[in-house]
C-alpha cells in the first residue's frame, strides 16, 4: 500500500501537481472545447468562423502551453515521473471520465450525427454548423459529421504531436516519426481530400467525380475501397481516376510489402497511418495501459486474425456483386475473380508452410490452416450453388455487418474511445486487420528487428510496461533475444525508456535476425552452449 | 528426487533456479523473507517515481512459478544445519535439503555513525526500503529535506527518487568528485555538473559525523564532519556501498570472510552447499575483478553457471569480458573491458578522452601504453554494442584499429547525431596520428561473410 497520499492538498504533490501555468493551460483548452460543447447545445454563434477560430486556437495554445510547462524547464530525458500516480494516466477517476466522454462522443458521432447538428436538407446547425465556415473554405461543400472530426483529429494530432516532440526532444528518432505523423495526417488525410473534392465535376475528371480519397490510407484499413459505388466514381474521372485506382491495388500488393521487407511495419504505423498517428500523440498518456499478459497475447492473435478474415471474405463478397458473368463485356468475370482469390490466399498459405512453417506455434498452423479451408468452402460454394450469392450471406449485409462491427464499433467507440482504460493502440492490436496483414509480414519477410544489446539488461520493465502494443519486451531482452513480433510498431518507446541502453530498432541482415537461442555476452562461451543445447 | 534449496529470490537465484529446472526434474525450493515473487532490484527506483507500478518490476507473471514447479517459501531463514542438511525459517520451520544454494545478497553499509538507526534513517536496498521511503519521504511537506550520505550508484538514483517528489536533496560525498573511485576524472566531473544541473545540493569532499534526534528519536538534522555544519532534515539515506547479506551462517561452519568464500566452481567449504551473486565470496579474484561483485549481470551468470555444476555438468565460473552499465539521473552509461580512474590504474594503461563542447557525452578508452591494446571503455550519453566491443576485446585488437571502426560500435537509436568523428579527430590530434574512420559496415557488424 502506498502511503504516497497522506497530504491534505487537492491536487496532490509532485509530481502529479500543476503549476499555475498549467492550470491556466489547462483552462484555455477546455474553454475552447467549451465552445464546441456550447454550440452542440445549439447556442448559435454569430460569426462562425470567428468563433471556431477562438476555439481551435484555444485547444491548440492550451495543451501547447501546459506541455511547454510540463517540460521546457526540465532536463532532456525520460519525463514519465508520476504517470502512475495521475489518475488520468492510471485508470483512475479522470481515466474512467474521460473513457466516458471520449465513448459517448464516438457513439454520437457514428451513429446520432443529428445531434451534432447534421441537416441533410438545408443548412447545418449545432456543432457542425460551427465548422461549416472551414469547410466551404477548403472543399467548397457545407460540412459535416466527418469533416468536424477529421478537423478535431488533426488539431489534436498537431498539438498532441508538438507535446510529445518537448518531451522526447533528446530523441531524434521519436521527434522526427512525430513530425511524419502530423504531415501525413494534415496534408494527406485532411486537406488534400478536401481540395480534391473541388475537382470534381470539372474537365481534369472528364466531369466525373471521385470518392473521398485519403491516399496513405490502403486496403483494408479503408475497407471500403473497392466498393462498388468507389469504382465507379474512379473509373467515371478519367485517367486521374484510373490512376488512383490502380494505386489503391499497389498500395497494398506493391508498395507496402516493399517498404515494409525494407523498414518493419513501422513505415506504416508509426510513421504514416492516421490511426497510429493519434495513438502516438493524443494517445501518449495512455500507453503504459496495454495488458502485457500472455493471455492478453493470445486473445490478440485470435481476434487481429479473424478480423483479416472477416474483411476479406467481406470485400470478396463485395467485389463479387458488382462483377459480371458476361467475359466479352468484363476482362473480370465473378468466376475468374474468385478463382483469383482462392489461388493467391492458396499459394501464400503454401508459401508460408513451406518455407517458414518451423516459426510457427501449433495453435497458429491449425488456425490458419482452418480459416483457408473456411474460405475456399465458401468460394467453392459459388461454383455448386450456381448464382445469386456467395458466401451464404448477401454481400450488403456482410457489408454492413463490418462497417458497423469493425469500421464503427472497433475502430471507433473502443479503439479510441477506451485510451484511457486499454491503452492507446486497442484498435491496432486487437482490431486492424492492416496492421495484421503487415505484422505478418515483419515477422516473416523483413529485415527490422530490434536488437538486444547483448548482456546488458537488467529486466527492469520500464520496455514493456510503455509497450502500447503489450508486447513482454523484457522477456525477450532479459534472453538476449532479438525482438521480432508481428505486433510491434517500431514507435521506438522501448528503446528510449531503456535505462541502459539495451533495445536498438534496426534494418539489418536477414541472417541472425531471429535468434531464439539465449546470447547473453560476457558470459562464459562454453557456458552459453551448454544453456542453449535442448 | 534430489531437493535443491536456494535462499534468496534475486537475481542469482531466480536464475540458478530456472536453469535447474531447464536441466533436470530436481525438486527446487526459492526461500525468500523479502517478497513473494521475484522482482528487478534494480527497478525499485522507478516504483517510488511513479514509472512503474511494483507488478511491473516482476519480471515473470505470477503463474510461472507453479507452471515450472518451482516452490516458493515467504520467511528468513535464521539457522543452517550442514550436519542435518537443515534449515529453520524465521526460527520454527525447519526445512531439508540435500544441495544448497544460498543467495541471499548485499546489505547497504552502516559505519557505525551516531544516529544510524534513528527513524527516518534507512538505506536503500530491500522492497522493505522503498516501502519505508515512502513512510518516511513520501511528500515534499512531509520532508522538508533529505540528506544522502554515500556517493555511489545508490546515492545518485536515491536522489533522483526525491528529486521526483520535488524534494530538496543535500547529497554528501566522500570523495573529492563523484564516484571518482571507479571513473576517470573528466567523467566524474561531468556528472558533478549534471548533477548540479538536477538541483541537487551537491557536497563534494564532506563526510558525516553523526546524525541529531530529535525528542521522539527520529532524526531531526546531521552534522558535517569538516565544517561542523548542521543541516536540518527530516530524511537520512544511507548509500555507502553494500556488504554481503550473511549474519544468519555465522555458526553454520560455513567459511566466511566478508562474503561466504567460494572456490571457482562456487561451491562453500561445506560439501552441497555453494554460493552465489552478490554475497558469494572468490578465494583469489579473477583477472582484474573484485572477489565480491555485488553487480546484477554477474549474479545472473554464477546462477546459470552453478545450475549447470548442480544437474552434473561441473563446470567453473569464468565470466567473459567485464561490462556494466548505469544511469546517472539523464545521463546513461555503458563500460566495456576495463578502464580505470586515476586511482586505480595500471601503470601500463594509458586513456584517450573526449568530451562534447556543450552535451553532457563523453569517452574514454583506455589502452595499453607499450603495445597500444585496446584496454576498455566508457561511455556516457552514447550507447555502444556489447557484441562488437566483446569480440573486440577477445580478438586483442589495438587502439587504433578500435577508432577506425569506432562507428560500427554505436548503438544509438537511428537518426541520432553521430559524434565518432569528432572523436576520431580528436584521438588523431592528441597522438600525433591520422586515422581515418571507415564508413559503418553492416557485414562487419553483424560478423557476417
Amino acid at each position: 500500500m502506498s502511503t504516497y497520499d497522506r497530504s491534505m492538498a487537492l491536487t496532490g504533490q509532485p509530481p502529479k501537481e500543476l503549476s499555475r501555468n498549467q492550470k491556466i493551460a489547462t483552462l484555455i483548452g477546455l474553454s475552447g472545447l467549451a465552445i464546441i460543447l456550447l454550440a452542440a447545445f445549439n447556442v448559435d454563434f454569430p460569426n462562425k468562423a470567428l468563433w471556431l477560430s477562438i476555439s481551435l486556437a484555444a485547444i491548440t495554445s492550451g495543451t501547447i502551453w501546459f506541455s511547454w510547462d510540463m517540460y521546457s524547464k526540465k532536463e532532456p530525458g525520460i519525463k514519465n515521473d508520476g504517470v502512475w500516480f495521475k489518475s488520468i494516466s492510471s485508470k483512475g477517476f479522470w481515466g474512467w471520465i474521460a473513457g466516458i466522454s471520449l465513448t459517448s462522443f464516438y457513439i454520437i458521432l457514428y451513429f446520432y450525427p443529428e445531434y451534432l447538428g447534421l441537416v441533410q436538407k438545408g443548412d447545418n446547425t449545432g456543432v457542425i454548423g460551427l465548422f461549416d465556415p472551414l469547410s466551404r473554405a477548403l472543399s467548397g461543400n457545407p460540412a459535416s459529421q466527418w469533416f468536424v472530426y477529421g478537423t478535431l483529429y488533426t488539431v489534436a494530432i498537431l498539438a498532441f504531436g508538438i507535446k510529445f516532440m518537448w518531451k522526447y526532444r533528446h530523441n531524434r528518432y521519436e521527434r522526427i516519426r512525430t513530425m511524419s505523423v502530423m504531415f501525413f495526417q494534415t496534408a494527406f488525410a485532411f486537406i488534400i481530400p478536401e481540395l480534391m473534392a473541388r475537382l470534381n465535376g470539372s474537365s481534369v475528371l472528364n466531369g466525373g467525380s471521385l470518392p473521398y480519397y485519403d491516399l496513405k490510407n490502403m486496403w483494408p484499413l479503408n475497407y471500403y475501397n473497392f466498393e462498388g459505388y468507389r469504382i465507379k466514381g474512379f473509373l467515371s474521372s478519367g485517367d486521374i481516376g484510373f490512376a488512383l485506382l490502380i494505386f489503391g491495388v499497389l498500395s497494398i500488393f506493391v508498395i507496402s510489402p516493399i517498404l515494409t521487407y525494407k523498414y518493419g511495419k513501422r513505415w506504416y504505423c508509426s510513421w504514416v497511418c492516421g490511426c497510429g498517428g493519434l495513438a502516438e500523440t493524443a494517445g501518449d498518456s495512455f500507453r503504459q495501459l496495454s495488458d502485457k499478459t500472455v493471455k492478453a497475447w493470445k486473445i490478440e492473435r485470435w481476434v487481429v486474425h479473424s478480423v483479416v478474415v472477416f474483411v476479406t471474405l467481406m470485400t470478396t463478397a463485395v467485389i463479387y456483386s458488382y462483377l459480371g458473368n458476361d467475359t466479352s463485356k468484363y476482362w473480370l468475370t465473378k468466376s475468374t475473380f474468385l478463382v483469383g482469390v482462392g489461388v493467391l490466399l492458396t499459394s501464400v498459405f503454401a508459401l508460408v508452410m513451406i518455407f517458414k512453417r518451423d516459426q510457427f506455434q501449433k495453435d497458429a498452423k491449425y488456425g490458419a490452416a482452418g480459416y483457408l479451408v473456411i474460405i475456399l468452402a465458401l468460394i467453392g460454394f459459388h461454383f455448386f450453388s450456381g448464382e445469386g450469392q456467395v458466401f451464404l450471406f448477401k454481400s450488403e449485409t456482410l457489408r454492413k455487418s463490418y462497417s458497423f462491427l469493425i469500421g464503427s464499433i472497433f475502430s471507433g467507440v473502443i479503439g479510441t474511445g477506451f485510451y484511457p482504460i486499454f491503452g492507446n493502440r486497442v484498435w491496432c492490436r486487437f482490431g486492424c486487420p492492416m496492421a495484421a496483414i503487415l505484422g505478418f509480414q515483419q515477422r516473416l519477410f523483413s529485415k527490422f528487428r530490434i536488437t538486444t544489446n547483448g548482456g546488458q539488461c537488467i529486466s527492469c520493465g520500464n520496455c514493456s510496461t510503455y509497450c502500447e502494443m503489450g508486447i513482454d519486451v523484457r522477456a525477450y531482452a532479459q534472453k538476449g533475444e532479438n525482438i521480432v513480433r508481428s505486433s510491434c510498431v517500431g514507435c521506438g518507446i522501448c528503446s528510449a525508456v531503456c535505462p541502459r541502453g539495451v533495445l536498438k530498432l534496426e534494418n539489418g541482415p536477414l541472417q541472425g535476425r531471429i535468434d531464439s537461442n539465449q546470447v547473453l555476452l560476457g558470459n562464459d562461451v562454453d557456458l552459453m552452449t551448454l544453456v542453449n543445447k535442448k | 528426487m534430489e531437493n535443491i534449496v536456494i535462499i534468496g529470490n534475486g537475481i542469482a537465484g531466480v536464475s540458478a533456479a530456472r536453469h535447474i529446472r531447464k536441466l533436470s526434474d530436481k525438486r527446487i525450493i526459492i526461500i525468500s523473507g523479502e517478497t513473494d515473487y521475484f522482482f528487478s532490484r534494480t527497478a525499485l527506483m522507478y516504483v517510488y517515481m511513479g514509472h512503474m507500478k511494483f507488478d511491473h518490476i516482476q519480471p515473470y507473471e505470477n503463474w510461472f512459478w507453479e507452471k515450472n514447479r518451482i516452490e516458493l517459501v515467504r520467511g528468513y531463514v535464521t539457522k543452517v544445519n550442514p550436519e542435518e542438511k537443515q534449515l529453520q525459517i524465521d526460527g520454527s520451520r525447519a526445512i531439508t535439503y540435500d544441495k544448497l544454494i544460498v543467495a541471499t545478497g548485499s546489505k547497504p553499509n552502516k559505519f557505525g555513525w551516531p544516529g544510524q538507526d534513528l527513524h527516518g534513517v534507512q538505506g536503500l536496498y530491500s522492497k522493505q526500503d522503498l516501502d519505508l521511503l515512502e513512510v518516511n519521504a513520501p511528500n515534499k511537506e512531509a520532508c522538508k529535506r533529505a540528506v544522502i550520505v554515500g556517493g555511489g550508484l545508490i546515492g545518485i538514483e536515491l536522489a533522483e527518487m526525491l528529486r521526483s517528489r520535488d524534494i530538496p536533496v543535500t547529497f554528501l560525498v566522500r570523495e573529492d568528485s563523484f564516484w571518482n573511485g571507479v571513473l576517470p576524472s573528466g567523467e566524474s566531473k561531468l556528472i558533478n555538473e549534471h548533477i548540479l544541473d538536477h538541483h541537487i545540493d551537491l557536497r563534494l569532499g564532506t563526510n558525516l559525523k553523526e546524525i541529531v534526534a530529535d525528542d521522539d528519536g527520529r532524526v531531526k538534522s546531521v552534522i558535517i564532519a569538516e565544517t561542523g555544519e548542521e543541516l536540518v532534515c527530516d530524511m537520512v539515506g544511507l548509500t555507502a556501498g553494500v556488504t554481503p547479506n550473511i549474519d544468519f551462517l555465522k555458526d553454520s561452519g560455513i567459511e566466511l570472510g566478508r562474503g561466504v568464500k567460494v572456490n571457482r566452481f562456487l561451491e562453500t567449504n561445506v560439501k552441497d552447499i555453494y554460493a552465489i551473486g552478490d554475497c558469494a565470496e572468490q578465494h583469489e579474484a579473477i583477472g582484474n575483478r573484485r572477489p565480491i561483485e555485488a553487480v546484477w549481470y554477474t549474479g545472473r551468470m554464477m546462477g546459470e553457471t552453478v545450475a549447470q555444476t548442480i544437474c552434473g555438468n561441473k563446470i567453473e565460473y569464468k565470466p567473459g569480458h567485464w561490462f556494466n552499465s548505469a544511469k546517472f539521473l539523464d545521463i546513461e552509461y555503458q563500460t566495456y573491458g576495463w578502464v580505470f580512474s586515476e586511482r586505480g590504474m595500471k601503470e601500463y594503461e594509458q586513456h584517450f578522452h573526449w568530451r562534447h563542447a556543450e552535451e553532457k557525452v563523453c569517452i574514454t578508452i583506455a589502452f595499453n601504453k607499450e603495445n597500444n591494446q585496446f584496454l576498455g571503455i566508457n561511455t556516457f550519453g552514447i550507447r555502444m554494442r556489447h557484441e562488437v566491443f566483446d569480440r573486440w576485446l577477445t580478438q586483442e585488437k589495438d587502439v587504433d584499429y578500435v577508432m577506425e571502426h569506432l562507428i560500427d560500435a554505436n548503438f544509438d537509436p537511428e537518426f541520432y547525431k553521430n559524434y565518432e568523428t569528432e572523436v576520431v579527430s580528436k584521438y588523431n590530434a592528441d597522438f600525433g596520428k591520422s586515422i581515418k574512420m571507415k564508413k559503418k559496415s553492416l557485414k562487419r557488424i553483424f560478423a557476417i561473410g
